[in-house]
Order: C-alpha cells, then sequence, then structure tokens
C-alpha cells in the first residue's frame, strides 16, 4: 500500500467518528500532570532565586494547560500557554531583571511569621478536605467522557453575544490596568 | 480507575493552600505575586472542573475573565514594585512599613 493509500484510508475512517471525541484522559497523564503542576508550584514558593520559582512557575502553567486539555477546553488551555505562560510570565522576568534582587537573595527568605502563616494555610487545607470529604455526594459522579467539538467556536459566540457586557467590561480594565501601570512606572510619581 | 471531578478539585485545593503559604510567608514581592498567580489558576482549574461536569460553557469563559484580572493584577503589581523600588531599594514586604507608626 503506498503512503497517499494510507492516508485516504486512514481519513475515510476518521471522518465518521468525528461527532464524539475519544477518551484522551487516561489516569496516567492525569497524575503525571497533577505531580508536575503541585511538585513546580512547592518549587516556586520555596527558591531562592525569583528566576528559578519563575521557571517553576512555567511549569505549573504549562501542566495545568495539559489539565485543561484533558477536561475538553482547548480554547482554555491555548489562552493559558500564550498568555500566561507568554505574556504575563516574561512581565515576571522583565521586572525580575530590571530589579535587583542580589541583595534579596542573600537575605532570609521567609518573614517571621512564618510558622502562623504555615499554620492558617493548613487550617485552610484542612477546611477543604473536610468539605470534599462531606460533600463528594452532592455532585454527580459523571465519568468526564466526550465532549462535543467546536469548543473555540462556542466559547466565541459565548463572549461576543452571551457575556458582551463583562467582556466589554474587562477591556476597561485592562484599559485601566495600562494606565496604571505607565503611571506607576513613570520617572516622579 | 474512572477520574472524577473529585480529583481536579483536590489537585486545586493543593495548588490554592500552596499559594497561600507563599503569599503569608515569603518576604520577597515577586515570588508573593506569583504566588497570587497560582491561587487564580487553582481558582481557574475548579472552574473548568465544574463546567466538564455540568456539561455548560460557563465556567471556561468565567475562567477567560480570572486570566483577564491576572494580566491587569501582574502589570498594576509589578508596576508599583518598580516605582517602590526605585524609592526604597527593597523588595522585601517587612521594610515596607510607611504607613505604620
Amino acid at each position: 500500500m503506498t503512503l497517499a493509500a494510507c492516508f485516504i484510508t486512514a481519513a475515510s475512517t476518521a471522518v465518521p467518528a468525528a461527532p464524539l471525541m475519544a477518551p484522551v484522559a487516561t489516569a496516567f497523564f492525569f497524575y503525571l500532570l497533577s505531580v508536575m503542576a503541585i511538585g513546580s508550584a512547592l518549587l516556586v514558593i520555596t527558591c531562592r532565586n525569583a528566576v528559578h520559582s519563575a521557571l517553576a512557575l512555567i511549569t505549573t502553567l504549562l501542566a495545568l494547560a495539559g489539565l485543561y486539555l484533558m477536561l475538553y477546553a482547548p480554547f482554555v488551555a491555548g489562552v493559558q500557554i500564550v498568555v500566561y505562560a507568554g505574556g504575563i510570565m516574561v512581565l515576571f522576568l522583565f521586572v525580575i531583571m530590571l530589579v535587583n534582587l542580589e541583595r534579596a537573595m542573600k537575605e532570609e527568605q521567609f518573614s517571621k511569621q512564618w510558622l502562623a502563616g504555615v499554620a492558617a494555610a493548613l487550617c485552610l487545607g484542612g477546611v477543604f478536605a473536610e468539605v470534599y470529604r462531606k460533600g463528594e455526594s452532592l455532585f454527580p459522579g459523571t465519568p468526564l467522557r466526550l465532549a462535543e467539538g467546536q469548543n473555540t467556536q462556542q466559547i466565541g459566540i459565548g463572549l461576543y453575544v452571551n457575556y458582551m457586557l463583562p467582556f466589554e467590561i474587562a477591556s476597561l480594565l485592562m484599559l485601566v490596568a495600562i494606565l496604571g501601570a505607565v503611571i506607576m512606572a513613570k520617572k516622579r510619581i | 480507575m474512572e477520574l472524577s471531578t473529585l480529583h481536579y478539585l483536590v489537585v486545586a485545593a493543593a495548588l490554592f493552600v500552596i499559594g497561600t503559604i507563599g503569599v503569608l510567608t515569603r518576604r520577597n514581592v515577586v515570588i508573593i505575586l506569583m504566588s497570587i498567580e497560582l491561587i487564580l489558576n487553582a481558582v481557574n482549574l475548579n472552574l473548568v472542573a465544574f463546567s466538564r461536569l455540568y456539561n455548560g460553557l460557563q465556567g471556561q469563559i468565567f475562567s477567560i475573565f480570572i486570566i483577564t484580572d491576572a494580566a491587569a493584577e501582574a502589570a498594576v503589581g509589578l508596576g508599583i514594585l518598580i516605582a517602590f523600588f526605585r524609592n526604597k531599594e527593597t523588595v522585601n514586604v517587612d521594610e515596607i512599613d510607611l504607613l505604620k507608626f
């Protein structure tokens, strides 16, 4: 069989199954991405060098993009990679380079009330655990499979038709943020 | 083993708690801002997981708004940081105490 014939048969077999996507969400990928996300999140808050923290945060964001793909949200995954890992993290790295962190690296990294902070956060985690343990039966445990296609198209319709006003408010927020950042970064405030 | 929504919620809760620990314990403002990004991402993961559970798109659309918010917050926060660093030559939150008397 020639290569072209191969393609043709592959295409003809692939087309009829279009409406239902095959489930790609396997438990292995979920655990791999979760361990990546949580492990590099731990690195973010423990690294001494801010640049290393930023790189670990990029790893977390990419792992979360993978999790969004497993949840059949390809548009959010793309936005996550482009806007977060591409835009916001570049901003962070830019500021890290601009601000002299040599002195901050040699100093104590954790504040004096770190024990109280960790205790408070762990209490919050306990609340989460208790809520999820008690409320597990509240939301149906539907298996996560088989989404419809055209995710991007439907999000676009949602953003520009049903959620028009929030979208415009978000654009106004961006304008205000740009102006605020420019004012803040001026020579004399 | 079937993956349920609860798996994603547990991952999101772990990220949220890690971000909270970062905000409460670190001294470096840049890393505190990164921890806030972690918290916002945990919320996003929750929203997308529930969007999948209830088979609607509202959660995904809301998560896009949250990403917009995170970008605005990072821009303004880092602008404030640069303006402050120009005046005080420090990035540690416990040395930023001009309002304390």
